[in-house]
C-alpha cells in the first residue's frame, strides 16, 4: 500500500506537470494580457511592468521559469523576504541552510500580494466550505439513501426522495438567496454574509475558532452548496442498497438466522457504500473548486472570486497557480477514494 | 421406519409479477424422514428451489407470497411461525446451501466471520470459542490449513472451496434437515463428485435428513433414497431410488432418464433430449402441463390436470396413461 501511494503521488507530478502546460499554453493563447484594459495604461507603464514579469521573455523561457520556480526546491543560505517575488509556500530552516519551495509569484492584478498570500489567505476559507458542506451531503445523504431503500415504496421513501429530487433540482443561486431571506433578513438568525474565521488559520487550513461564533456564518452557505450533493449520495445509496439486499450472499445471511437489522449493517451496508465511496471523490473536487457562486452570494472572502476574476484579467500567476492547486486537489482526492476502495473491499489489493 | 421429520402439505407459492401472477408451487406434498435423503429433480423453473425458499420463509416478498399448505416440522407449521420463530430455524435445525458458491458468500467479510456467525447466534458461543470451532468445520469439510485460511476473504478461494465452506456453515449448528439446492450444477464435473461424497460423509457422521436438489437424475442416484420428480410446479412422480429408474411411470421421468448416459449398455445410445420448454405458470394447470411435450398424451390429458395416485406401495404418480400399455389407467 506505501509503495502504490507513494507512485500514485509520483503520478500526479506528471499530471500537475500536464496541466500546467495546457494552462500555460492557453492561458497564453487568449488574447490580451493582463495589462491591456478598456482604458489603456500609457506605453510606458505598460513597458516597465512587462519588463518587471518578464512578459517579453519568449514564452517557453517564461514556462521553463515558472517550473524553476514552482516545482524545483530552491536551497539558500538567504532567510526570506517581505518581496512579493520572493514569497514560497514552503520554507524549512536547516541550521544556516534555508529549503524552499513552490513560489507562485507575485499576483498582477492585487499588486500588494502574492500568490501564495492568496493561497495562505482566502484557499482556506474555500476549503473549510466545500469541506463542510461534503460532510453535511454525506451526514444526510447517507442515512437519507438507506431509509429510503429499507422503507422502499412507502410514504417515508417518497419524501425522501421528493427531499432529494428537491435538492438537485434547486441551485445555489436561487436555494441561497432563498435562505439569505428567511433566516437572514425575515427570522433574522443568521448573519446575512461573511464568514467566521479569519487568517492565520490552524495547520494552514482550519479554523481557530469552531464555535457558534463560526457556525453561525457557514450554516446556510454550507447548507446552499451542500444539499445538492447530499441529495446525489441519498439516490445513490438507495439504488446501491436496493441492488445489494437482492445479492446471494444477503439470502446467505437470512438462511442463517440472522436478524433483518444485522443482516442490513453488517451484510448489506458495507457493500452498498462501494459505489457512493467512488463519486465522494470527484463531489468533494466539485464542492471545492465550486464554491465561487456561493462566496458571491454570501459575501464570502474565499478563493472563488480571485480564481474567476483572475482568468478575465489575465492574472497569469494566480491562474497558473490556482488551477494547479485545484488539480493536486482532485488527484487527492481520488487517491483517497482508491484507499478507501481497498479498506471497503478485500478484492482490491494495491502493489 | 424412522420418524417423520417434516411433513409438508398441498404448498402453494405464487408471484405477482407486472406480467401477472406466476404460480410457481401448486399444491406440492412430501415429506422426510429422520437421517433420510430426499432428492427432487426436475428441469430449470419448475419449482424446486421456490419450494424450499417456501419452508424457509426466504421467498422474496414482494413479490412472492405463500398462498397454502402447511410444512410441520417438530409439532410447529413452519408456514406460521413468526420472523423471530423462523429465524431460530433457519441455520439452527434447517440449514441451506446454495447453487452459486461464487455469490453466496459476502466479499468483504472473511470466511471465519461468516462461519462464527450461527455459532454465536444459536449455540450462543462466545468469539473465541466460535473462531475454533469454525477452523474445526473447515477442517470437516476438507479445507487444508483450516486454522489460517479463516482471515481469508472468499474470492481467495476457488468455487469448489466455496461450495465447501457454504456446505460448513449450513451444519455448523448440526441441524436436523440440510437443504442442498442443485449444490452442484455450477461447479467442474470432478469436482461435483467430491461435494457428493462429502455430503454423503457428514450426513452418516451428523445423521441429518437431506433434501438434495438436482436437475440431473445421474447425480442424484448415488446419495438419495427416495426421488421426487417436479413438472411445472406440481410433483408428478415420487418413489425409491430403486424402483425410480428400474420402473418410471411418468413420461417426464422417462424423458429425464433417457437424456442420461449409461455405463451399463452394451451399444452407445443416442441420447434423447425432451422435445420442448416446460411452461411458464400464469394460471393453475388445467390440463396435464406435460401433454404438450408427451407422446402418450390421450384426449384426457387435455382436459384434466391428473391427481397423484399410489400405483404401488411408495411409488406415486401423476398420470393418467398407464405407458406400459399405452392405454389410459
Ligand atoms: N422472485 C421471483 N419473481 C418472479 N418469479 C419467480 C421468482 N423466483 C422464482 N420465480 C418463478 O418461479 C418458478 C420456479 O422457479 P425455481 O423454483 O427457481 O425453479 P428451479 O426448479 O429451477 O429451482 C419459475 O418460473 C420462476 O420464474
Ligand atoms: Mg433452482
Amino acid at each position: 500500500m506505501g509503495r502504490y501511494i507513494i507512485r500514485r503521488l509520483l503520478n500526479m507530478l506528471v499530471v500537475v506537470l500536464v496541466v500546467s502546460i495546457i494552462t500555460f499554453g492557453l492561458m497564453h493563447a487568449i488574447p490580451g494580457g493582463p495589462f491591456s484594459r478598456e482604458k489603456k495604461l500609457p506605453e510606458e507603464t505598460i513597458r516597465v511592468l512587462n519588463e518587471r514579469y518578464h512578459l517579453d521573455d519568449p514564452l517557453w523561457k517564461q514556462y521553463g521559469n515558472y517550473v524553476y520556480a514552482v516545482f524545483i526546491p530552491h536551497i539558500t543560505t538567504t532567510p526570506p523576504s517581505n518581496s512579493l517575488s520572493d514569497d514560497f509556500m514552503i520554507n524549512v530552516n536547516i541550521g544556516s541552510v534555508w529549503i524552499r519551495w513552490m513560489n507562485f509569484g507575485p499576483s498582477y492584478k492585487s499588486r500588494s500580494r502574492s500568490v501564495n498570500d492568496i493561497f495562505r489567505d482566502n484557499l482556506p476559507i474555500s476549503a473549510q466550505l466545500g469541506l463542510l458542506s461534503l460532510i453535511l451531503a454525506v451526514l444526510i445523504g447517507l442515512p437519507l439513501g438507506v431509509l429510503s431503500a429499507l422503507k422502499q415504496n412507502t410514504i417515508l421513501d417518497y419524501l425522501g426522495m421528493g427531499v432529494a429530487i428537491f435538492g438537485v433540482s434547486v441551485p445555489v443561486i436561487v436555494l441561497g438567496p432563498i435562505l439569505v431571506w428567511i433566516f437572514g433578513v425575515a427570522l433574522k438568525w443568521l448573519p446575512v454574509s461573511g464568514w467566521g474565521s479569519h487568517p492565520p488559520f490552524l495547520l494552514g487550513f482550519l479554523p481557530t475558532n469552531f464555535g457558534w461564533q463560526y457556525i453561525k456564518y457557514a450554516i446556510m452557505p454550507t447548507v446552499a452548496l451542500g444539499l445538492g450533493s447530499s441529495a446525489v449520495i441519498a439516490r445513490l445509496t438507495r439504488a446501491s442498497l436496493l441492488q445489494t439486499v437482492r445479492e446471494d450472499y444477503i439470502r446467505t445471511a437470512r438462511s442463517k438466522g440472522l436478524r433483518e437489522s444485522v443482516i442490513i449493517s453488517r451484510h448489506a451496508l458495507k457493500n452498498s457504500l462501494i459505489p457512493v465511496i467512488t463519486i465522494l471523490g470527484p463531489l468533494f473536487a466539485t464542492l471545492v473548486t465550486g464554491t465561487f457562486v456561493t462566496e458571491l452570494i454570501f459575501g464570502i472572502p474565499g478563493m472563488g472570486k480571485y480564481f474567476v476574476t483572475s482568468i478575465t484579467n489575465r492574472d497569469y500567476p494566480v491562474i497558473m497557480g490556482t488551477i494547479l492547486l485545484y488539480a493536486v486537489f482532485l488527484v487527492l482526492a481520488n487517491l483517497l477514494v482508491d484507499i478507501a476502495y481497498a479498506y471497503l473491499d478485500p478484492r482490491i489489493k494495491y502493489d | 421406519m424412522p420418524d417423520l421429520l417434516l411433513d409438508v402439505q398441498g404448498l402453494n407459492t405464487q408471484f405477482k409479477t407486472s406480467d401477472g401472477v406466476v404460480h410457481a408451487v401448486n399444491g406440492v406434498s412430501f415429506n422426510l424422514r429422520e437421517g433420510k435423503t430426499l432428492a427432487i429433480v426436475g428441469e430449470s423453473g419448475c419449482g424446486k428451489s421456490v419450494t424450499m425458499l417456501s419452508l424457509l420463509s426466504l421467498i422474496p416478498s414482494p413479490p412472492g407470497q405463500i398462498t397454502a399448505g402447511k410444512a410441520i416440522f417438530y409439532n410447529r407449521d413452519l408456514l406460521k411461525l413468526s420472523n423471530e420463530e423462523i429465524r431460530s430455524v433457519r441455520g439452527a435445525q434447517i440449514g441451506i446451501i446454495f447453487q452459486d458458491p461464487m455469490t453466496s458468500l459476502n466479499p468483504v467479510l472473511t470466511i471465519g466471520f461468516q462461519l462464527a456467525e450461527p455459532l454465536i447466534l444459536h449455540l450462543g458461543m462466545t468469539k473465541v470459542q466460535a473462531k475454533s470451532r469454525a477452523a474445526e468445520l473447515l477442517s470437516m469439510v476438507g479445507i487444508p490449513n483450516p486454522a489460517e485460511r479463516l482471515n481469508d476473504y472468499p474470492h481467495q478461494f476457488s468455487g469448489g472451496m466455496r461450495q465447501r465452506v457454504m456446505i460448513a456453515m449450513a451444519i455448523s449448528c448440526t441441524p436436523q434437515i440440510l437443504i442442498a439446492d442443485e449444490p452442484t450444477t455450477a461447479l467442474d464435473v470432478t469436482i461435483q463428485a467430491q461435494i457428493v461424497d462429502l455430503v454423503k460423509r457428514l450426513r452418516d457422521k451428523l445423521g441429518m435428513a437431506i433434501i438434495w436438489i438436482s436437475h440431473d437424475l445421474g447425480v442424484v442416484a448415488g446419495i438419495a433414497h427416495r426421488v421426487i420428480v417436479m413438472y411445472a410446479g406440481l410433483i408428478v412422480e415420487e418413489a425409491g431410488v430403486n424402483d425410480l429408474y428400474a420402473n418410471p411411470q411418468h413420461p417426464y421421468t422417462i424423458g429425464l432418464l433417457g437424456s442420461l448416459p449409461r455405463v451399463d449398455e452394451k451399444e452407445h445410445q443416442r441420447l434423447v433430449s425432451i422435445e420442448g420448454l416446460p411452461p411458464v405458470l400464469y394460471a393453475h394447470p388445467k390440463s396435464c402441463p406435460f401433454a404438450p411435450r408427451c407422446k402418450w398424451a390421450v384426449e384426457r390429458c387435455w382436459n384434466e390436470n391428473p391427481v397423484l395416485e399410489e400405483i404401488e406401495a411408495g411409488h406415486r404418480v401423476a398420470c393418467w396413461v398407464d405407458v406400459n400399455t399405452g392405454k389410459e389407467r
